[in-house]
């Protein structure tokens, strides 16, 4: 880690510098709208090398899964192979531009023909839409598609949606985007949603549940075919939020096991980078039944020749264009190394290392739930009096260890969430395990080293109370 | 398999510390009549055959590193400095997760509150954050915010002359809701504000190229008691007056014309900036500067209680992943640039496409629609607009958008976008082209 | 943690206290300590009339956000400007310079379909 302090672009400002040659004007110049002309702009100026410095700079204060073990629960935090890169630098697909016609963007269109079909069949669905830019905006999709398919079998007086209380705070936040009120489901003892209290959540008010499966506390919810059967006898419709698809690719598809629509997070499951905080990509999958109203336009083949449309009863769009497309070449870049057994394999080594990691933790860290977890599972971390789950998290970055989710899913006190995947060794994981014993062992004799900690790092804890008191928001030099 | 580091013994001696005998043991909760179906796809490819087969696929692409190209429409041609991709694409931006524990993310927060900076200056705004899904997204989602602000107004003034897929996905974020949205023709301060209007959109410029100033129409919304939402070409920002600066509440744009390729139009960059006023409303993360225990400066993820993870239903938005590395790309970029740069790549798009136009005017049958433009302009054709492509394309020009592609009746208009990526020869080839196309 | 004996409680953790004719309304020690250190707070404007349980606020902290319910119906007759510049008065006195609003009821009995001091304790497991 580079823990020098490093200036803010305007601070390296020299006046009259410019940090890339640009060419002379070869026509004559043009007369500005003269009530519109502006007078100046504040931006820095500087050469290229201070720029190549800074940000590279800036670069080596970050941790990553390219630098770092990064158990970050719920965000699958996997290796991101190169060959994606590579697949999404070719030129052939930077220079296309959206409102090329379909005859100059063959290529393109038959990309997310491709991987549209590659990903119904890995969850069971009958159509796919490329379209969400992120697994929130697949939800607001989904939860739009339930909506109109409501609506269409004349049921449009469903307006409450069902959301378990472990989920993930953008399923709530979908629901009111699309119109829809929410009602929270306890979990039971088991971790799983509590079947009498959805039983009596079930009047026909009800629109539907959004199901994460497994579900933040990384467990597999045991019930999933009864639950979605019970929604559908009542009259409603089942979401799946497939952020921890993870956990179940070549293992279980959930458009056949009673899921209606349902997105996945390609940043997650299938190692699409996550470049400090996106581009994602969420695509959002439907039975038969709510295929027609998928967000469009979506990809097909007619003839030999691929095109795009918009599908028969669709909800409309929910961006300009067709997707993060740039992220969805990486995705299947993915999927085409993996096959079948790839996906399989994905699933089944990241559950036996989050199985593995419990395994060795749960002795020292308690669990609420106890069952084999799938790809995460949840600890705790008040392991000593006084300490809390932030102090174990920032001490692990002294040990040079990312520090798991905290303090998510809200229904775990002092919540750690820990989620390894696949693509770290057995030896990172041992490595992981020591540190995480050896803070206990701090937590009871040097509590200060956690209270302190992090100290390794460009800067201690930062005071979060007064910049969100007086924000600054922007540098005011 | 490459990316799975466990050799069997591993996967054994794993095995044992769990007290499993089998992987598939650990799936016992998965209903068995369900568990590993047999999947349906083609066989695997190694990372050779794959970069093959994708760099086939790629090649059947006809884009601007083939052709000459007008076409903008939203998402534009322009040069990206060698520089941007390079820093960009440094695994240690690449493979961060969202910037949640700051000690160890301060190279992505300090690069987001530089983003925030240089953007709010651009925009002539207070607050910008950290990035909506796109240009699209960006304006649906002041539109909400602008809503939320006051129960009883539940009108929104959208002009007429908008890109047709951001009134689309407008459309698409309302339809839940009962509010009227009411397009209007021409200038913004022409547009029929009344106390029920929630906010007044104007396009700096519009979808046609069509410059306005956007002083009066600030004026007026505000009488009104409305909110002025302005959708701006941020590259424009560098020699024009900016939104904020003629009274602009919120200010959003696309931002991937700010060092990112095309990409079939995705990824892009939604930027959203307002006055600070509304910071508190806004959605999207925001990042600020704050202290720690010695004093030290670094910067935080704030005023997190407007998020979902925090407020649930009750959040700004839904938005969680935004388009983070577009950001950073957008940051390098502007900061590679600078003041200087931004003002020259600014006038050369604003002179070559002056220049483009001057020519075009003067062919027979063709006209300029527009009074004021900055590097897109709208023309009448002498023959159907898709005609003229289509004759073009053989001869590797793509001369713009014919419009009859969001309206069939408008069967004779192109949409033509100049940048600084077009030099006078080929501006030249496109006006001889155009002619000879008609004849 | 305090309880206000002269004050009475909503369930939502309001607390309602007669002053001359108006009713000072606030959040109580145990709702501040829940929420954390606050870092804003926005109110409505004083004129507004709202009924008892309608929105007359709203509270952040860095990990937590919540609405402000009205104890009783009325109008805002006042609100405290002084949590615009500092709403950690909030946390250090919440029953005096931390209070929020002041109501004029539209009926002054209201008040007694609240929580007394000694009911409102052990609600929150403070006997
Ligand atoms: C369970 C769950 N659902 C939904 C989301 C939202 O996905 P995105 O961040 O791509 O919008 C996340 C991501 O953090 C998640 O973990």
């Amino acid at each position: 880690m580079n823990l020098s302090p490093e200036p803010l672009v305007f601070e390296l400002s020299r006046p009259g510098l410019v940090g890339c040659s640009l060419p002379v004007s070869d026509v004559p110049a043009a007369q500005l709208p003269k009530d519109l002309v502006r007078s100046s702009i504040d931006l820095p100026e500087l050469d290229e090398l201070t720029v190549v410095r800074h940000f590279t700079r800036l670069s080596q204060k970050n941790y990553s899964i390219d630098t770092h073990f990064y158990p970050l629960g719920s965000c699958t935090m996997k290796y991101n192979p190169k060959a994606n890169e590579a697949a999404a630098a070719e030129s052939g697909w930077k220079n296309i531009h959206p409102l090329a016609g379909h005859s100059e963007a063959q290529g393109a269109i038959e990309l997310i023909y491709r991987l549209q079909e590659n990903l119904a069949e890995i969850g069971g669905f009958s159509s796919v839409s490329l379209q969400p830019a992120a697994g929130a905006h697949g939800e607001l999709a989904g939860v739009l598609m339930i909506r109109d398919c409501l609506k269409a079998r004349g049921q449009g007086q469903r307006t409450k949606m069902l959301i378990p209380d472990s989920a993930h705070g953008t399923n709530p936040a979908s629901c009111t985007m699309a119109g829809f009120t929410t009602q929270t489901i306890p979990s039971g003892k088991d971790g799983n949603i509590d079947l009498k209290a959805l039983e009596a959540a079930l009047d026909d008010s009800v629109a539907g549940i959004m199901i994460t499966n497994p579900n933040t506390l990384g467990l597999f919810e045991r019930n999933i075919t009864k639950i979605a059967a019970m929604v559908h006898e009542a009259g409603g419709l089942v979401y799946g939020d497939g952020a921890n698809m993870n956990a179940l690719t070549g293992v279980f598809q959930p458009g056949k096991s009673g899921i209606d629509v349902m997105h996945f997070n390609l940043h997650k499951t299938f190692s699409t980078p996550h470049g400090g905080g996106g581009p994602g990509a969420g695509m959002v999958a439907a039975v038969k039944e709510l295929a027609p109203f998928l967000p469009g336009p979506i990809a097909r083949k007619r003839s030999g020749k691929y095109e795009l449309a918009m599908p028969e009863k669709s909800i409309g769009r929910l961006k300009a264009f067709y997707g993060n497309f740039g992220v969805l070449v990486r995705a299947y870049c993915y999927v085409r190394m993996q096959g079948a057994e790839g996906l399989r394999r994905i699933a089944e080594n990241s559950v036996l290392n989050a199985n593995y990691l419990r395994a060795r933790l749960e002795k020292t860290y308690k669990l609420k739930y106890t069952r084999p977890c799938m790809h995460e599972f949840v600890a705790m971390g008040d392991v000593a009096p006084g300490i809390r789950t932030l102090d174990i998290a920032k001490r692990l970055i002294d040990y040079g260890f990312h520090p798991p989710t905290i303090y998510f899913p809200l229904i775990v006190p002092e919540a750690l969430m820990i989620e390894p995947t696949e693509t770290e060794s057995k030896k990172t994981l041992d490595d992981f395990v020591e540190a995480m014993l050896s803070i206990a062992a701090e937590a009871k004799t040097t509590p200060e080293l956690l209270h302190n900690a992090p100290t390794t790092t460009p800067v201690g804890r930062l005071d979060e109370v007064a910049a969100a008191r007086s924000p600054v928001l922007c540098f005011r030099g | 398999m490459p990316f799975i580091p466990n050799a069997e013994s591993d996967r054994m001696a794993m095995l044992e510390a769990i007290g499993k005998k089998s992987i598939e043991a650990l799936f016992a909760d998965v209903p068995a009549r369900k568990r590993f179906p047999k999947l349906k796809l083609p066989p695997a490819l190694s990372e050779q055959e794959v970069l093959r087969e994708i760099g086939a696929m790629a090649a059947k692409n006809r884009g601007a590193d083939k052709v000459s190209w007008f076409l903008g429409a939203g998402i534009y041609n322009h040069f990206i400095p060698a520089l941007v991709p390079a820093l960009a694409s440094r695994g240690e931006f690449l493979t961060a997760y969202t910037p949640y524990q700051p000690e160890v993310s301060q190279g992505t927060l300090q690069a987001i509150f530089e983003y925030q900076s240089m953007a709010a200056r651009l925009f002539g705004v207070s607050v910008v954050n950290a990035s909506h899904y796109d240009g699209a997204t960006a304006l649906a989602e002041a539109a909400l915010m602008a809503w939320k602000l006051d129960e009883g107004r539940n009108k929104i003034l959208l002009p007429e002359d908008l890109h047709p897929e951001y009134k689309a996905v407008l459309k698409t974020y309302f339809s839940s809701f009962k509010v009227e949205i009411v397009e209007y023709s021409g200038a913004p301060e022409n547009a029929a504000l009344d106390s029920g209007c929630a906010c007044l959109i104007a396009g700096y410029p519009c979808f046609s190229g069509e410059l306005y100033g956007l002083k009066a129409a600030a004026q007026r919304a505000h009488e009104a008691g409305a909110l002025f939402i302005v959708h701006a070409d941020p590259l424009m920002c560098a020699i024009l007056e900016s939104p904020g600066a003629q009274g602009a509440d919120i200010v959003v744009a696309e931002g991937q014309s700010l060092g990112n390729a095309m990409n079939f139009g995705g990824p892009g960059l939604g930027m959203m900036g307002a006055t600070e006023k509304l910071m508190r409303r806004m959605p999207g993360r925001i990042v600020g500067e704050a202290k720690d225990h010695d004093g030290r400066r670094g910067f935080v993820l704030t005023l997190t209680a407007r998020e979902q993870h925090i407020r649930r239903e009750k959040a700004v938005s839904n938005i969680c992943s935004n388009q983070g590395l577009v950001m950073l790309q957008s940051c390098i970029y502007m900061a590679a640039l600078g003041a200087g740069g931004m003002k020259q790549v600014a006038s050369l798009c604003y002179d070559k496409a002056h220049y483009a136009a001057s020519l075009i005017n003067s062919l027979k049958g063709f006209k300029v629609k527009n009074r004021s433009f900055f590097k897109e302009f709208l023309v009448s054709t002498p023959i159907p607009a898709q005609v003229i492509v289509d004759r073009l394309a053989k001869r590797k020009i793509m001369p713009g958008l014919a419009l009859s592609r969001y309206d069939s009746k408008k069967e004779k208009e192109l949409l033509i976008c100049v940048t600084e990526m077009n030099s006078k020869t080929e501006i030249d080839r496109l006006v001889a082209a155009l002619k000879e196309a008609v004849l | 943690m305090s309880v206000d004996a002269k004050a009475r409680y909503a369930q939502s953790h309001e607390y309602a206290r007669q002053e001359a004719d108006l009713i000072v309304v606030g959040i109580s020690d145990h709702a501040q300590d829940e929420l954390g250190d606050i870092v804003f707070v926005e109110l409505k404007e004083a004129g507004k009339r709202l009924e008892k349980g309608q929105v007359f606020g709203t509270i952040e902290s860095v990990k937590a956000a919540s609405d402000l319910y009205m104890p009783v119906s009325g109008s805002i007759a006042a609100v405290n400007e002084a949590l615009q510049a500092d709403p950690s008065l909030v946390n250090r006195e919440p029953y005096s310079g931390g209070w929020m609003i002041k109501i004029r009821p539209d009926n002054a009995k209201d008040l007694e379909t609240l929580l007394d001091a000694k009911a409102y304790a052990s609600l929150v497991g403070e006997e």
